[in-house]
């Protein structure tokens, strides 16, 4: 299939998700784009690489500590790139200093809970409640943690649909 | 016109050579790998394209219940492109298709630790890795 008819697919099925429950434009969300050459490499090849304003400083933090079973997966890294990385993630989460306060990320988080997925956050739960994410998985976009798959410059920290 | 010949001249030269040099990166991948099998069965001769093929495409469901198969995520056919678990797309492993591919030494390394423990519960042993990569190159 080509490239362009997989793309319209997949748009086809956010559209569908989205229209079968009416969902009206929801407002964008703007983050900075990810520039780390580390994180770049080592967290974007099974996923899109996630901005790091998207979970709590204590959640990279766990994630970073148990890579060897990253959501099922052998994530493990040396550990000069992992400190390399974790330090990024810390600097520039959603708790960071530079970060808090900007966004609604944060929103209805436990202070003693520990997040794992972005899609498990109170705000990301009430930022898609009006789509439909049930049929995702027959769809080319997989799983709802494929935010690209619909927020097609979500790589780029622009969430606009 | 001789300008253009010129051109396409030095570019196929170009490409002839980049894809040499990439052959040239997968042969020392190759010839470490048949070294370590050697050392781990004195027997060993060979790699063979069948064995990968046929490792490729079984299913041993001996790792993670999620990839039970190297073609859970690649797809059975290697010239085709494949998906993540997290719905990322995968390049083909063909080498016709991804001329790239099998020629970082240390990506190799790294991804056949990572998926071998996924699918198989365990490292792939040094044959195993070379029939795999020479089955890949010969597609």
């Amino acid at each position: 299939m080509s490239l362009a008819i997989r793309a319209t697919t997949a748009i086809a099925a956010c559209a569908l998700a989205a229209l079968t429950l009416g969902v009206s434009p929801a407002e964008a969300l703007s983050l900075p784009k990810v520039e780390d050459p580390a994180t770049l490499k080592e967290c974007s090849t099974c996923h899109m690489v996630y901005q790091p304003q998207l979970l709590p400083q204590r959640s990279w933090d766990a994630m970073l500590s148990h890579l060897a079973d990253h959501f099922g997966e052998n994530a493990k890294l040396d550990d000069a790139m992992r400190i390399d990385i974790l330090s990024y993630l810390l600097a520039n989460a959603a708790d960071a200093p530079d970060t808090k306060g900007k966004s609604g990320v944060l929103r209805g988080i436990a202070a003693d809970s520990v997040p794992d997925r972005i899609t498990s956050l109170p705000w990301w739960k009430g930022r898609h409640d009006e789509v439909n994410l049930s049929n995702l998985k027959s769809t080319k976009v997989k799983t709802a943690s494929n935010c690209i798959g619909c927020h097609t410059t979500a790589d780029k920290g622009e969430y606009h649909e | 016109m001789k300008r253009a010949l010129i051109f396409l001249a030095l570019a196929s030269l170009s490409w002839g050579s980049a894809m040499a040099f990439a052959d040239d990166r997968r042969d020392a991948i190759l010839a470490d790998l048949a070294a370590q099998a050697v050392a781990a069965d004195p027997a060993f001769t060979a790699f063979s394209a069948d064995r990968g093929k046929a490792f490729f495409l079984a299913t041993p469901s001996s790792g993670k219940p999620d990839t039970p198969s190297c073609t859970t995520c690649h797809t059975k056919d290697p010239k085709a492109k494949g998906q993540t678990r997290a719905g990322k797309e995968i390049l083909p492993m063909a080498v016709s298709k991804t001329p790239d591919r099998f020629t970082d030494a240390e990506k190799v390394a790294k991804w056949f630790l990572r998926n071998c423990s996924s699918v198989l519960g365990r490292e792939c042993t040094a044959a195993e890795k070379g029939d795999f990569i020479t089955n890949m190159a010969a597609q």
